[in-house]
């Protein structure tokens, strides 16, 4: 496939945009990243996504694919032949996999993004009880998904893995901002050392943003609070 | 070994309803066990404990959660007849697109133009039909979003297309004139007779919906 079929409209600190570099990266599969500008939208990137003009957008050829999770599996989908497969083959395992992954973009994360808006303790207080619930059904969804293997999809790193792994670079600029452990290995021993293993995976590393710098930026669009 | 496949639901639910089409669609006998959602029965507290909603679907005592995430299940536990979801990659990530469309732009305005009146109603009514428009916009001139045959798409759709003559009637507004070739699709959705047995009468789910306006003080 020449380098120039598989573009990838992105930018580097979207945790979204991370998911089909690692799918790719999984699948050996070379493409364009083309960065966004952070405050601006390309032309391109309307063209490619008119219906949520968002980011990621993958163009395969002239065809665009938008939409994180299901980007993940038109990679899985269409370079099945590289690489292990992304998603369980079982349909129940798949069915847990794809329910997880919308679990954490519809309650985990929101929760995640609300910690660096949250204001008062009260409110602080709230956002926890969300997170530390949320980390107990993952852990018990690694339990029950990974069946004793490192990670959720088994030996290697797959869909769900890649869902919530994504988020790990803004979890740790978030418990450095607001102080406070939100991934504790005491309380979520086996997702700890799944988060681990996810970081030090060769399909991850290059793409993984560093926390250093994730801060910074995180510093310039996240206003800090009012207490 | 004989299947069990139970689906816990609510009649009127759009979205327990597409669980209903999906199982018709390929045939599968099943249990239908109809929840109060009121009094939530401890098996969908077992069952659901994330989201504690209906549909839940239990295949030989396992539970799969989510309405079209259920869908999915079905075609790929179920492939060899009717199948839901296209073969190919492409076609199928813009299938899921469009189904992930209708969840996150129609939910919040159709539940708004049943539990709300005046300006939040109005509101919810442009958000409605401006998503509707949308999607007439992405179905063109084929008769299902799903091309020739009934797919995918036009599963989640029906969910809402139940519910079309009843947020009309609350709500004081018609959709065929902003959407008429979508309305069309509607109408040979609703015919088909995997919706057709899964569905109540609009007259009894417009009655459903007066009583829940009551409860929300509307």
């Amino acid at each position: 496939m020449a380098r120039s079929d598989v573009k990838l409209i992105g930018a580097w600190a979207s945790p979204f945009v991370m998911r089909p570099r690692i799918a790719l990266n999984l699948k050996s599969v070379p493409y364009e990243f083309l960065q966004e500008t952070f405050g601006s939208k390309s032309e391109l990137l309307l063209k490619s996504n008119p219906v949520h003009k968002k980011i990621p957008v993958l163009l395969h050829g002239d065809k665009p694919v938008c939409e994180s999770n299901i980007i993940v599996e038109y990679i899985d989908d269409t370079w099945s032949s590289s690489g292990p497969s992304m998603l369980p083959s079982d349909p129940y395992d798949r069915a847990m996999a794809r329910f997880w992954a919308a679990y954490i973009d519809e309650k985990w994360f929101v929760a995640l993004k609300s910690f660096l808006k949250a204001g008062g303790e009260e409110e602080k207080k709230a956002v926890i009880a969300q997170l530390e619930e949320g980390n107990a059904f993952l852990e018990k969804a690694f339990i029950d998904c990974s069946k004793g293997k490192p990670f959720f999809n088994g030996d290697n790193i797959g869909y769900l893995d890649i869902a919530l792994g994504c988020f790990l670079a803004w979890l740790r600029v978030t418990e450095l901002a607001v102080s406070h452990k939100i991934l504790d290995e005491a309380k979520t021993p086996s997702l700890s050392k799944w988060a681990e293993n996810f970081c030090n995976d060769p399909a991850v590393k290059p793409v993984m943003p560093e926390t250093a710098k994730l801060a910074e930026f995180a510093k310039k669009i996240f206003p800090k609070p009012q207490a | 070994m004989a299947d069990e496949v139970i689906l816990l639901d609510f009649w009127p639910s759009p979205f327990g309803v597409r669980a209903r089409i999906a199982l018709r669609e390929k045939g599968v006998e099943f249990e239908y066990r109809e929840e109060n959602l009121r009094d939530k029965s401890p098996l969908l507290l077992q069952m659901n404990p994330v989201y504690k909603k209906i549909p839940v679907l239990i295949h030989n005592g396992k539970p799969v959660c989510e309405s079209m995430n259920v869908v999915q299940y079905i075609d790929e536990v179920w492939s060899d007849k009717n199948p839901i979801l296209p073969s190919d990659p492409y076609q199928r990530a813009q299938a899921r697109f469009w189904v992930d469309f209708v969840d996150t732009k129609l939910f919040e305005p159709a539940d708004k133009i049943w539990q709300t009146k005046g300006e939040e109603q109005e509101t919810a009514k442009k958000e409605y039909i401006e998503a509707l428009k949308t999607l007439e916009s992405e179905l063109g001139d084929k008769p299902y979003f799903g091309g020739d045959t009934f797919g995918f798409v036009d599963i989640a759709m029906t969910g809402y297309y139940s519910w079309f003559e009843a947020s009309e009637k609350l709500a004081n507004f018609s959709i065929e004139p902003e959407c008429p070739t979508l309305m069309a699709s509607a109408k040979r959705c609703l015919q088909r007779e995997s919706v057709v047995k899964s569905l109540h009468d609009s007259e009894k789910i417009l009655a459903f919906a007066y009583k829940i306006r009551k409860i929300y003080c509307v």
